[in-house]
């Protein structure tokens, strides 16, 4: 369903990788590796249509994503490093709030259900700036429980999570690759999910 | 729509950088006569120039928190990926500063108009073209912003970048005051700034979408 | 006789080119340079009005015209460039902006020169000065916009959006000018009431038009090929034409 085709990105001067291909069918997972500056930020936002490669394209069911546009932005959920959660605004408003710009709006008690499922139940009223950096990073990835798109890109999920909620992340990976989603993930540890396939991209 | 909302809740969380846009331009207005005396046929003639002059400033200087904080915290991001259309993001997002920066100084002219001596009808004449225009401004503004994200000095490249843009809308708007007061038709500087506004709803929030885009490749 | 000109789109083949226009462009501009200010200075008659001062419309004129002329040029390359992701053409945009900064500023610095005889001021705020002072700003805030972009891929992305919307705006701001203009000052002196001029006069003057134009291209041909240089410093025909000791 997703393919990228000779990808080849560049950076100022630097050619950070050329020739990337890769093919991911429904319900499969790709993991992205690769040591600091081998671009794999890069990658993914080019996944996500944030940038376009130096060359090479990218397919999302046979389709180029450039000429998709709205349509394939419904597909995707992207979590970066950038958590996306507003400082001044609650909890709850800021799930509501970013699935709603994700084009899926939600009631107060889809959102407060979704808090629950991560472990934040009774910050729900909180406003995020009194969080702690791995609650922010919880509040983020609780868009994916109301989401519902098929390809997930996220860089670096599970940075700044505990044990229970990078076991909690793994499950929700899983379930979402049962139902026949996809995922592009980069992450720096061994991934502890049982999924049909997990393919690996090692970027030099 | 929610996008408006959104950003006037986060408006309401900071007050006071509403405040400090409005007080500066209060005292801007507030200084011209400190600075050329308080001749009154005098302040009268400059009001229209000052006050718009102020306004212009005031909502230059706004500008930087139109997307900047969106930047630094990833939710622009997201709205670029949203399978909603960027450029009516940005109009909602320019609505909103307008609703935050800009009518505040609408509603505060008037009082400022007096500090100058101008004549009742010369009052509702700047408020109604300041009414126009001020939207205006936040348009072209969401341009310069989105082009000058992220950029050391952004805040004086915006307005080396925005000002010129700013001139037919300072122009009319206060030609329309001095029009009244000299007694003549001032109905076509309001058309005109009303024409202003027709054409940078339509094409600014696409321009200033293509700038994010390009800002965060 | 069939030109593949997509060939000079490629900045490699472009440099090589530009290398042997910039001497023909320079010796006719440095001929027409010669031959205008000849005729603009000695040849062309005094006026009868304005006396000898008059004589600083053949670089007055010439300046302003190209520096609107390449504010239009440099919007559409630059809009090329975006529009195709043509590398080169955003290049000559960026080229183009220092050349027609210059113009406008002369045209400025000489309509202030031609002021002080005229109209006994250094400066009037006549629409047509004011316009150019405008195009001025424009001009500055698109080479301060590009200097402040390190990345040279978003640079030429983001001067192309504002180089575009200063062209939309250009009409509109020269209008709103000669409108408030008009309000203000009424017809007390205008550019426009220069009687008719003499034939050689303009003669004078459409040599330094040619003379300007010449000039610039050489110019702009010289500043794309260090662009190209500083821009693919890292591509093998740089490191080739350095081995050869060509730069």
């Amino acid at each position: 369903m997703l393919q990228g085709v000779n990808l080849a990105c560049v950076r100022g001067d630097r050619e950070l990788f050329k020739d990337v291909n890769f093919s991911l069918e429904a319900g499969s997972l790709l993991q992205v590796r690769g040591p600091n500056g081998s671009g794999k930020t890069s990658l993914l936002r080019m996944l996500c249509g944030l940038s376009n490669p130096a060359a090479g394209e990218i397919l999302w069911r046979d389709t180029s994503i450039r000429s998709l546009n709205g349509d394939y932005y419904a597909a995707v959920t992207y979590i970066g490093h950038l958590s996306g959660t507003k400082d001044d605004l609650t909890v709850i408003e800021n799930l509501r709030i970013s699935s709603a710009l994700a084009g899926s709006e939600i009631s107060i008690k889809q959102a407060s259900e979704a808090l629950k499922h991560m472990g934040l139940r009774g910050r729900e009223a909180l406003p995020v700036k009194v969080l702690s950096q791995g609650q922010r990073r919880r509040v983020a990835l609780a868009r994916l429980l109301v989401c519902n798109t098929s390809l997930w890109i996220l860089d670096e999920p599970l940075v700044a999570l505990d044990v229970m909620a990078v076991k909690l992340i793994q499950e929700i990976l899983e379930q979402h690759l049962q139902r026949g989603g996809l995922i592009v993930m980069t992450t720096h540890q061994e991934i502890m999910v049982t999924a049909t396939s997990i393919t690996q991209l090692h970027l030099a | 729509m929610w996008i408006i909302k959104r950003d006037l809740l986060l408006a309401m969380r900071r007050q006071s950088d509403v405040l400090t846009t409005l007080f500066f331009f209060i005292i801007v207005v507030s200084l011209f006569p400190l600075s050329v005396g308080p001749e009154m046929n005098m302040l009268r003639t400059m009001a229209p120039g000052v006050v718009w002059v102020a306004a212009l400033l005031a909502s230059m200087l706004s500008l930087g928190r139109m997307f900047s904080n969106d930047y630094l915290d990833g939710t622009l991001e997201q709205m670029l990926l949203s399978p909603q259309s960027l450029s009516l993001l940005v109009l909602g997002k320019s609505f909103a500063h307008w609703l935050v920066t800009g009518v505040p100084l609408v509603l505060m002219a008037p009082v400022l108009g007096i500090q100058y001596d101008l004549p009742t009808d010369a009052l509702l004449v700047l408020t109604s073209a300041l009414l126009l225009g001020t939207p205006v401004l936040s348009l072209i503004g969401a341009i310069g912003a989105a082009l000058t994200l992220g950029l050391r000095g952004g805040g004086v490249l915006v307005s080396l970048l925005v000002l010129p843009l700013y001139i037919p809308v300072l122009i009319f708007g206060a030609g329309a005051v001095e029009a009244n007061m000299a007694g003549v038709e001032f109905d076509a500087h309001l058309s005109l700034i009303g024409a202003f506004l027709l054409v940078s709803i339509v094409f600014a929030p696409w321009a200033a979408a293509a700038s994010l885009r390009v800002s965060l490749e | 006789m069939a030109i593949n000109w997509f060939k000079y789109s490629s900045p490699a083949s472009f440099y090589s080119l530009a290398g042997k226009m910039i001497p023909i462009f320079v010796f006719i501009s440095v001929i027409l340079l010669v031959a205008g200010l000849y005729v603009g200075f000695f040849v062309a008659p005094t006026d009868f009005q304005q006396g000898e001062a008059y004589r600083i419309i053949f670089i007055h004129v010439p300046a302003a015209w190209m520096s609107m002329f390449l504010y239009v040029v440099m919007a559409f390359w630059a809009g090329i460039g975006l529009a195709f992701n043509t590398r080169l053409s955003s290049m000559l945009a960026t080229a183009i902006a220092p050349t027609g900064a210059m113009f406008t500023f002369i045209a400025l610095w000489t309509g202030a020169l031609w002021g002080k005889p005229m109209w006994g001021t250094w400066w009037v705020w006549d629409a047509r000065l004011t316009s150019e002072l405008i195009l001025f700003f424009l001009y500055i805030g698109f080479m301060s916009l590009q200097a402040a972009i390190d990345d040279p891929r978003r640079a030429d992305k983001a001067g192309a959006i504002i180089a575009l919307v200063g062209v939309i705006n250009i009409p509109i701001i020269y209008f709103s000018v000669q409108w408030w203009n008009t309000l203000h000052q009424g017809a007390s002196v205008s550019i426009n009431q220069a009687p008719a001029m003499a034939t050689t006069m303009l003669t004078g003057m459409l040599i330094m038009v040619f003379a300007s134009w010449m000039y610039s291209i050489a110019v702009i041909l010289k500043r794309t090929r260090v662009i190209i240089l500083e821009r693919e410093s890292h591509a093998s025909w740089v490191a080739e034409l350095q081995k050869k000791g060509a730069i």
